[in-house]
């Protein structure tokens, strides 16, 4: 399984704007490294995240190679219903993972 | 702001940084800052949230690794040492210690590979492996806040002397020794840069430029190469003894690792 550090607050009041931040274990590899035999590094980046919130998706990015490694990214939405927040991310390989986390809205 | 007050607090600014920034010597205690503060306030706040800081990643890790079994006899970290947030509080900030079978000190790196040979009878890390960064960011990790005490072993005394040594020779290319930028100009400016006074309070640390996890050893041998002087090996005596200097002279500040450094 693959480290992340996910971080949805537990509680929100309804209609408060939430900041969800997650921090991500992965190597990140442009492609276009070179190995010190001058073989190139093949490209593995996470290139897809997705946040959906109870099935409703809220927040989608699309990474580039420009991005370092162990990506972090934090964005906001809105407190609506109680309910599950899943983050989504998918990589070079095809490969997903998601984490599920609850939220309390009163 | 009145021009008179503007031009005072700009004057004072600027005698705080030239009183603050190194002279000639030996830091005095009073002037002596972890190298976190000569940080840029972005990076600091990557540093102070465990939510955001990619050390914590490796730390998640070496938390796994800890209870894992391993080795002829089946056996995990956990099974001697129990919880490491009691039984490792404190240890980072004692390390390197002595060794009595390799009659030199030995950092945390090293010490978990002994470990892992003499009583998991384990095959060892290797330096700079994945694991081997985890475990001990996973155990310095547990002495943050921990005061670094200068060593009153005696038998480490000739490796601080040596240590010292070589922190205060010109080698290299470049003909510079670590005292000069690091004692004599810390706080000035080196291509841009803030040269902090290098204690090694957060090791093992995510550094920026790696995207990684490193080692105190893989950090003085990139400074080592900067300088253009030959880098020493990893695990080898001049190692063991600069990082026992670098711990002395580090004793006062409080243990902040995992840290990120640009």
């Amino acid at each position: 399984m693959v480290q992340a550090l996910i971080n949805v607050p537990p509680k929100a009041r309804l209609g408060e704007v939430v900041e969800i931040k997650v921090l991500i274990s992965h190597p990140m590899e442009t492609g276009y490294r070179r190995g010190n035999s001058g073989e190139p590094i093949p490209r593995d980046i996470i290139h897809t995240l997705v946040c959906t919130y109870n099935g409703e998706e809220v927040f989608r990015a699309e990474l580039h190679p420009a991005i370092a490694a162990n990506p972090f990214l934090a964005f906001s939405t809105v407190a609506t219903e109680s309910g599950v927040i899943a983050l989504t991310w998918i990589d070079d390989h095809g490969s997903s993972e998601t984490r599920l986390s609850n939220i309390t809205v009163e | 702001m009145r021009p008179g007050l503007a031009g005072t607090l700009l004057a004072a600014t600027l005698l705080c940084a030239w009183t603050l920034a190194g002279t000639a010597g030996e830091i005095a205690p009073a002037d002596k800052r972890s190298d976190y503060v000569f940080m840029s306030r972005e990076t600091q706040a990557m540093q102070d949230d465990d939510l955001v800081n990619p050390g914590m990643l490796f730390v998640l890790d070496g938390e796994a690794l800890w209870s894992a079994k391993a080795g002829a006899d089946n056996r995990a970290c956990a099974d001697c040492h129990h919880d490491a947030t009691a039984s490792m509080r404190g240890v980072a900030a004692r390390y390197p210690a002595f060794d009595p079978e390799q009659g030199r000190p030995i950092d945390l790196e090293e010490r978990i590979n002994k470990c892992r040979t003499a009583r998991q009878r384990a095959t060892a890390f290797t330096w700079e492996s994945r694991e081997l960064l985890a475990l001990a960011a996973y155990v310095a990790k547990q002495s943050r806040g921990v005061a670094i005490e200068a060593s009153t072993d005696p038998r480490l005394r000739p490796f601080i002397d040596q240590g010292r040594a070589i922190f205060e020779r010109r080698q290299g290319q470049l003909n510079l020794s670590c005292a000069q930028c690091h004692d004599d100009n810390w706080g000035r400016k080196l291509a841009g840069n803030t040269v902090p006074q290098g204690h090694p309070t957060g090791y093992p640390v995510y550094r920026l430029e790696w995207q990684n996890l490193g080692s105190l050893q893989r950090r003085l041998r990139n400074c080592m190469s900067g300088m253009r002087a030959e880098a020493y090996a990893y695990g080898s005596a001049e190692h063991a003894a600069l990082e026992a200097y670098l711990m002395w002279r580090a004793s006062g500040l409080a243990i902040d690792a995992p840290a990120v450094r640009p």
